[in-house]
């Protein structure tokens, strides 16, 4: 908003500032972390480069003496995809079926919800213990996936709330008044329409898995997903193969979220084109 | 029209429904409500919102279900049936074209989910976009029509099953004014060319009056009057129904006097009406009420000064807003009372004689043109002289 003669007002100035704050926080080291993982083989964790290569890189790779990043990574990988499959199918589901309350419906939703408010870390804890008691072996994939979906499932359902709160019930109407079984009305007609929505929570059930640490930590068992295990190294790993780490975890996950965000940018686009 | 599918198309369309009534929870949409539809007809449901139109249209069309009542298509009871079985469709408000899917795909889409292969059922659909001249659309989204365009694809899709009824919900609310006008019009083309039943659910009254054989007015999950657009309009029933479908002013007054079929009446302000009233016979003191059309009154300027010339059938009020509607100019009166008198005087009637907002003036009509309407103790007398008549026969 503009002044009558032009100006800006102070509130801008300020506003302008507290975000340039924001970028310097959020960008600044996160670019020193990606300059140093370029280090020359003779160079240290700290500036200044000391030549420029791809050593760290191959350092990592090579998986000698850093820990077992190829193989908490295929983990990780791994375990973020299961959680955001199992979070879409659960979250749609459970949207789907909230639209008509049932007996104990707000109940069954507050349940669910309270998860979020938990803190995270006793919510590892506790799994673990009960795990230990039902004398079962914690591991990424049992213990540890269950603690990521308490983590994950609140957030799909609240986001397909969001989404299935602007989807109009006539389409599905349409749908049958034309002759379709429940089953092709979901597949030709509710699943289709909502797709950029379960994008969405796939893309959120990914990311959440893909760098949880807190719930992970207790109930990981003896093999680490990549937070846990460059939380690890942070301690000691003493080589810029650390920032080399970080480099090529922020790539995954920009790739991620790029081909996430193009796919419903494509669909809504092709949905409204303009008219011609 | 080729013959789509197995289903639809045969039988009659006549839609009966009767005694039914739909409550949501606590509240009542539809109250005993029965009325018949004949096959090949078309029916506007017209009501204000609220007033349990679209809920008839819904159970018809199996998106409902009635709490008690049968709701009947071609003579066979159709509640609990799929959609399928009835040989309804629906044409949904905002047309709810299915967004990801072409116009072609839209219009084929109950082929494709009865098991119809790809080549057949696009036929078939480029067919029915023929009929409405969107044939050129076809690879597009809907998203990439014109308002007019989305709702003859909607149609084409409601029809490619060849349904015996057609049900459609405010087809015309999403449409500009010059559309609208237009499309109401081949609506009713439609029918006619179809043959099949429409019910068409509107709170437009001009609408209704336009496209129907018969006219249902609503309020309150009721029927207030079911009958011809013309009789809707030429002669409500009641006072809801005059005030409602528009086009008449509504009298009321207490009886003071009964000569020869005729009620002298005298309203709350001291004016005093001629209401023929036929073979009734009329208490002195009971309350009547009428309608005169406001086609039918003419209106005069008294001067300032000088004293209205009075007598039976004359009003007399200041004027309150003019507009020129082309033809006819509609003159609104402000009666004393704070109530409204609206007369609509012909363009050359007006032109000769103007008159300016604030202006004194007097509002006459003949008696003949009064029609009794059926409010207030009239009920029972009507149904009284209805019986008397029938015993006649």
């Amino acid at each position: 908003m503009y002044a009558a003669d032009g100006s800006r007002p102070w509130t801008f100035y300020a506003f302008a500032a507290f975000f340039a704050l924001f970028v310097a926080f959020l960008y600044g080291p996160m670019v020193v972390i990606y300059v140093l993982s370029f280090q020359g083989p003779s160079g240290g964790m700290t500036f200044p480069l000391n030549g420029v290569s791809l050593h760290w890189f191959d350092a990592l790779i090579s998986q000698s003496r850093v820990g077992d990043i190829a193989g908490s990574f295929q983990r990780s990988i791994g375990l973020a995809v299961i959680v955001a499959v199992v979070t879409v199918l659960a979250s749609v589901l459970a949207g789907l079926a909230f639209r008509r309350p049932f007996r104990g419906s707000a109940f069954a939703f507050y349940l669910a919800i309270a998860s979020l408010i938990m803190p995270g870390l006793f919510v590892g804890l506790g799994i673990a213990l009960t795990f230990r008691l039902l004398g079962l072996p914690t591991s990424w994939w049992a213990s540890g996936l269950g603690a990521q979906l308490t983590w994950t499932l609140p957030f799909g359902l609240l986001i397909m709330f969001a989404v299935l709160g602007r989807f109009n019930r006539s389409y599905e109407e349409a749908a049958i008044d034309l002759g379709a079984t429940n089953w092709q009305k979901l597949k030709e007609v509710t699943i289709p329409m909502l797709l950029p929505g379960i994008i969405g929570v796939a893309l959120f059930g990914f990311t959440l898995s893909y760098d949880e640490i807190a719930r992970t930590a207790l109930a990981a068992g003896a093999k680490n997903t990549l937070p846990l295990e460059i939380w690890a190294m942070t301690t000691n790993v003493t080589s810029p193969t650390l920032y080399a780490v970080g480099a090529v975890t922020t790539i995954v996950s920009f790739v991620v979220i790029v081909v996430a965000l193009t796919s419903i940018g494509a669909i809504q686009r092709r949905r409204s084109r303009s008219k011609t | 029209m080729t013959q789509a599918t197995g289903s639809g198309a045969l039988g009659s369309g006549q839609v009966e429904v009767a005694g039914v009534t739909k409550r949501f929870g606590e509240t009542v949409a539809v109250k005993e409500l029965s009325l018949t539809i004949p096959h090949g007809s078309y029916c506007c449901l017209l009501g204000p919102s609220g007033c349990g139109k679209t809920t008839i249209l819904r159970m018809i069309a199996g998106h409902e279900n009635p709490t008690t009542g049968d709701i009947r298509i071609g003579g066979r009871s159709v509640v609990g049936l799929p959609q399928v079985e009835r040989g309804t469709a629906m044409m949904f408000q905002s047309y709810a074209l299915f967004p990801h899917r072409s116009v072609l795909d839209n219009v084929a889409f109950a082929l494709k989910v009865r098991g119809i292969g790809l080549p057949a059922r696009h036929n078939t659909a480029r067919e029915l976009l023929t009929k409405v001249q969107l044939e050129k659309f076809a690879n597009r989204l809907p998203a990439e029509l014109s308002g007019g365009q989305q709702q003859r694809v909607a149609l084409a899709r409601a029809l490619i099953t060849n349904p015996r009824v057609l049900l459609l919900d405010e087809p015309l609310s999403a449409l500009d004014e010059y559309l609208r006008l237009r499309m109401r019009g081949e609506l009713r083309r439609v029918q006619k060319e179809l043959g099949i039943t429409f019910v068409h659910v509107t709170h437009t009254q001009l609408e209704a009056i336009a496209v129907a054989d018969t006219v249902v007015v609503m309020a309150q999950g009721r029927i207030e009057q079911a009958a011809s657009a013309r009789d809707i309009f030429v002669a409500p029933r009641n006072a809801y129904v005059a005030r409602f479908v528009g086009g008449q002013n509504v009298l009321s007054g207490t009886v003071e006097s009964m000569m020869n079929g005729t009620a002298a009446v005298a309203s709350d302000k001291g004016a005093r009406f001629a209401f023929p009233v036929g073979d009734l016979r009329l208490v002195r003191g009971s309350k009547l009420y009428g309608s005169i059309r406001r086609d039918r009154i003419a209106v005069e300027k008294v001067l300032p000064g000088a004293k209205p010339a009075g007598g039976l059938n004359t009003i007399v009020g200041e004027v309150h807003t003019l507009e020129n509607q082309g033809s006819y100019v509609k003159v609104t009166v402000d009666l004393d009372n704070g109530e409204e008198f609206v007369a609509h005087v012909p363009d050359e009637a007006f032109f000769r004689s103007p008159l300016d907002i604030g202006d004194k003036v007097e509002a006459r009509w003949s008696a003949s043109d009064i029609k009794l309407l059926d409010d207030g103790p009239i009920a029972f007398d009507a149904a009284a002289a209805e019986a008397r008549a029938a015993s006649a026969d």
